[in-house]
């Protein structure tokens, strides 16, 4: 059973991961990309980590994929005319690197297939929200503070690039 | 039965599929959503070591690295939108001031 909704959620996220760098419209691609993001976020819960679950869907097909389809939006760029409709040198260099890509990491994973481990039988408990919380406040202490003051910075930042002339009047 | 070969491999196929994203598309913000691809590609990998090993702290980088890429979204849609609007184009072959 596991199995099955597996690969029907595998197959959904690459499907979907296609569609994204395939389609024409910006906005088509921003939303296959929020189908893969939901997707991953299933791959995730048959993993048992349900927080990172939540976490997935809430920031990045949440809070990240509005601020892309805003921007997309905001800029209201025209389609691309050719996608891959005509062969050109640079598609096919750049899908013969990825295919190289691909071969590399799954060969590197297929020669460690018998040395991997087993579902380790705390891994129900690893990813609740209470496990993590409890890892977070005690342990990582620290830079979760850090990561405050690096959304702050984030913010501030892209306030002042994305502004229109800081100095000027217009 | 589900081993940990399965999740590696659909990582290491969503990251190369992000990397022919960004190599061979022109639109600037699909090219910045191909990086996301393979961010999540990362993530995939480390919560699936997390989870197969029992161990939480692959899940803590896993929420760090959400917030780094939340913030890395943020700049770089503000650099895209400075660019946009210096050169009204979010086409990278057609922006070439620092190249030749």
């Amino acid at each position: 059973m596991v199995t099955y909704i597996f690969i029907l959620l595998a197959t959904l996220a690459i499907a979907s991961a296609l569609a994204t760098i395939m389609s024409k419209s910006t906005v088509n691609s921003a939303l296959f990309l929020v189908l893969n993001m939901v997707a991953l976020a299933g791959v995730y819960l048959l993993l048992k980590a349900q927080f990172l679950a939540v976490v997935q869907i809430l920031v990045y097909a949440g809070a990240i994929m509005v601020l892309f389809l805003f921007v997309i939006m905001l800029l209201n760029v025209e389609d691309e005319q050719s996608v891959f409709s005509k062969f050109t040198f640079k598609y096919a260099f750049g899908v013969f690197l990825g295919v190289i890509v691909a071969a590399q990491i799954l060969y590197a994973v297929a020669s460690y297939t018998d040395i991997l481990p087993d579902i380790s039988g705390e891994m129900v408990y690893v990813g609740t929200v209470e496990a993590i919380g409890t890892t977070m406040f005690t342990e990582y202490l620290f830079p979760f503070e850090v990561t405050a003051i690096l959304l702050t910075v984030a913010v501030v930042g892209a306030l002042f690039i994305a502004q229109r002339k800081p100095n000027s009047q217009n | 039965m589900l081993s940990l070969t399965w999740f590696l491999g659909l990582s290491a196929i969503l990251f190369t599929i992000g990397t022919i994203g960004v190599l061979t598309r022109k639109n600037a913000i699909v090219i910045f959503m191909s990086v996301e691809l393979m961010l999540n590609a990362v993530n995939l990998t480390l919560v699936s070591f997390s989870s197969f090993m029992g161990d939480i702290h692959g899940q803590i980088l896993v929420f760090f690295s959400l917030c780094v890429a939340a913030a890395e979204a943020a700049v770089g849609l503000a650099i895209i939108i400075a660019i946009f609007r210096n050169n009204h184009t979010v086409d990278i072959t057609k922006i070439k001031l620092l190249r030749w």
